[in-house]
């Protein structure tokens, strides 16, 4: 089907379509009487300019790696986890647990506890949809939609009624102890002879992120495991002769999404607020969705996504610090990177599926990226 | 607890159902024609925030009510290219469009009338009055005879009461939401056009064969979609509350969605599913914690019940939720 060269298919596309979507959110600034050009200089300079704009950067950039790579692995498997929001607060939970109840005597062990703990709630919560896609055929979109609000109103509950300390009026636990607090940036370069900026809560979660990056691409182009989870994406039924189980992969893909949305909460929760409050994530979960599609869920286009979204959100900060652009700015440049990205694919594909072939150039075209998944998929059940 | 008591929290119930009903039916009639929409919720805000603010700008409800209904359509017009022309995934069309709407509401909102993400609060006729029966309690009465409603209320009948409280005394889109379900009814199962609808989303192939256009029917329901989740949105900002505040559908896009896949796409009970879930938000709005003879249920368990029911229905463990056929399928002609 596709006769454009790979190149053209994982960088030309999510350019254009970013282009457009930065094209787009430069008339909205030039429609709220903003001039588009100061803002993005205002953004970089907040976001690149210092120390303290790259630790923000970084800071939300290593939440978007987290959350992008769970809904990449679970696009490989054609499944929409939309529920990144849910698995990351309850990801939350499992670290506050692991972080008050248990006297860790170095912040490295209780990093890789709570990391556990994390990973353990979010693939837990990600379990049930999972399972009522494996063998109930329900809709995991719909599920893990239900999913997220109905962990909002558990979190709520823990908070309100069993986690908040006696006196306080604040929904959210005490503070982690002094042991478990997280090394930052700073921390980690001053031995070495780098200055960063103390204030900013980029953390020892980023190297964490990193090597997430790495280990999930392992897992996808280098495993049995991965493989089969490819296999299943592109060809129910081909995964299916293959002796590939639906059920065992529709399961074991979303327990590693959800683990890996869990695992922001050792930035979050760990690293920054070093205690568990209402509405930690702050949609980081939802970004994810638009950084796995910018990256076309691969784990490194999903790094370089997830600086560029924390880019935005540092910058974004900036622009509603200086200027009268609200934060929301980077709501709809969201939406925007969502929309051409995700929803609006063919509009640019099939333009330049035409122009290359009428260039009559015929490389092969082995696709690396996962496809997307479409809604008829997971519902085709009678 | 009194009978007074019962009637008003049922009175309130109505009053909450009524956008879910709205965004209901509007998610009926686009999954009814194979288009899945998760956006109901990002249409709804966009129309709370431009009835809200054309009322506030002109002074006039009705052109509010317009404005809604146009940013409503305008978004299911994209969602529209999205799915339809561009044969894109329709989910993420929809989450698209549910950001879009956070967004832009708040950035317009700044723009217009810095506020924080605000319009100015609305009053006399920037809002939906509420229709007074004849012989009904209201305040008009409360006005003549310089008492309080609650007063005149319980002093009354219990005949007298529900009529008061439950018929009357409703901003005109409740009645027309209520009316909307029999409307729908009739439209998907006794017209041509509800046939050939119902068609498209279970076999657009056959409906392709006989000759009907695939594209236009979806549009046609994206667009009914469309004007539905307006009117609901209006409803939201200008007669259930006196104007629009950031995020303020507060994910009732998302329990009518749940309402549609536990009313398994159908018109009647979609009508059971929102005034049953509209109860539990009424019941929630009313009493923080509920004790029922020593085991306390929290507020949060009636936030959680809509998603938990719509689980357990998903589930098929309680008759299983099947949704159309052809649902989320962009339709290729040349298959």
């Amino acid at each position: 089907m596709d006769k454009m060269p790979k190149w053209a298919d994982v960088v030309l596309i999510p350019l254009i379509s970013l282009i457009l979507a930065a094209f787009l959110s430069a008339l909205v600034i030039l429609a709220i009487g903003e001039d588009p050009i100061a803002a993005v200089k205002l953004m970089v300079s907040g976001a690149l300019g210092s120390t303290y704009g790259w630790g923000y950067t970084l800071y939300y950039a290593t939440n978007f790696i987290f959350t992008g790579l769970a809904v990449a692995v679970a696009f490989h498997a054609r499944l929409f986890n939309i529920g990144g929001e849910g698995q990351a607060m309850l990801g939350g939970l499992g670290v506050a647990m692991a972080c008050l109840y248990i006297p860790w005597p170095h912040w490295t062990i209780a990093l890789l506890a709570a990391a556990a703990a994390s990973m353990l709630f979010g693939a837990a919560w990600a379990a049930i949809p999972a399972y009522l896609q494996a063998k109930r055929g329900s809709h995991i979109v719909i599920t893990t939609i239900m999913f997220n609000f109905i962990a909002a109103a558990f979190l709520n509950y823990m908070l309100v009624n069993v986690m908040r300390p006696e006196g306080s009026m604040d929904p959210a636990t005490e503070r982690f102890p002094e042991a478990v607090h997280l090394p930052t940036l700073h921390d980690l370069l001053a031995p070495i002879g780098i200055s960063f900026s103390k204030a900013a809560p980029a953390n020892v979660s980023f190297v964490v992120a990193i090597l997430a990056c790495f280990v999930v691409w392992a897992l996808i182009w280098r495993t049995r495991l991965g493989y089969e989870i490819r296999a299943y994406g592109h060809s129910e039924t081909g995964a299916l002769y293959a002796g590939i189980s639906p059920v065992r992969i529709t399961i074991v893909a979303m327990l590693i999404s959800g683990a890996l949305a869990g695992l922001m909460a050792i930035n979050n929760v760990m690293g920054e607020a070093e205690r568990l409050v209402l509405n930690a994530t702050e949609g980081a979960g939802f970004i994810g969705i638009a950084v796995a599609l910018m990256g076309r869920s691969h784990p490194f286009g999903v790094f370089l996504a997830a600086i560029l979204f924390g880019f935005l959100y540092q910058g974004g900060a900036e622009l509603a610090l200086w200027t009268s652009i609200p934060r929301e700015l980077i709501v709809v440049i969201q939406a925007l990177v969502i929309l051409f990205t995700g929803a609006l694919d063919n509009m640019v594909r099939m333009p330049l599926e035409r122009i290359f072939l009428s260039l009559g150039r015929k490389r092969r075209n082995v696709g690396e990226t996962a496809p997307l998944p479409d809604a008829s998929h997971s519902t085709t059940q009678d | 607890m009194e009978f007074l008591t019962v009637i008003q929290i049922l009175d309130s119930t109505i009053r909450l159902a009524t956008p879910l009903l709205l965004a209901c039916l509007a998610g009926l009639y686009s999954e009814r024609a194979g288009i899945f929409d998760i956006g109901l919720e990002g249409k709804m805000l966009m129309s709370a925030f431009f009835s809200a603010a054309v009322a506030a700008l002109t002074g006039s409800v009705w052109l509010g009510l317009l404005a809604g209904i146009a940013s409503s359509l305008a978004l299911a017009g994209l969602h529209g290219l999205a799915s339809i022309t561009f044969r894109g995934n329709q989910l993420i069309s929809g989450v698209a469009v549910n950001f879009l709407a956070a967004g832009m509401t708040v950035l317009v909102a700044q723009d217009w009338f810095q506020q924080g993400g605000r319009t100015p609060s609305l009053f006399g006729q920037g809002r939906f009055e509420s229709a007074e029966f004849p012989l009904a309690i209201g305040p008009k009465d409360s006005e003549a005879t310089g008492r309080p409603v609650s007063e005149l209320m319980a002093e009354t009948n219990i005949l007298h009461q529900v009529y008061s409280e439950l018929f009357s005394g409703h901003s005109i889109l409740v009645y027309v939401a209520f009316l909307a379900v029999p409307v729908t009814w009739w439209v998907l199962f006794r017209t041509r056009f509800g046939l050939r609808l119902r068609a498209v989303g279970e076999n657009p192939a056959a409906v392709d064969t006989a000759g009907v256009s695939v594209v236009g029917l979806r549009y046609a329901a994206v667009a009914i979609c469309g004007v539905l989740c307006g009117i609901a949105g209006a409803y939201l900002a200008t007669a259930l509350q006196a104007g629009f505040v950031k995020d303020m559908t507060a994910g009732r896009g998302f329990i009518a969605l749940a309402a549609l896949i536990f009313a398994k796409w159908r018109p009647w009970h979609a009508m059971g599913a929102c005034l049953l879930f509209g109860l539990l938000q009424a019941v929630a709005l009313r009493f923080q914690n509920i004790d029922l003879g020593g085991v306390v249920i929290p507020v949060q368990v009636m936030d959680a019940l809509p998603y938990v029911l719509t689980v357990v229905i998903l589930a098929g463990f309680v008759g299983k939720a099947i949704p159309p056929r052809a649902g989320g399928e962009p339709y290729v002609k040349e298959r």
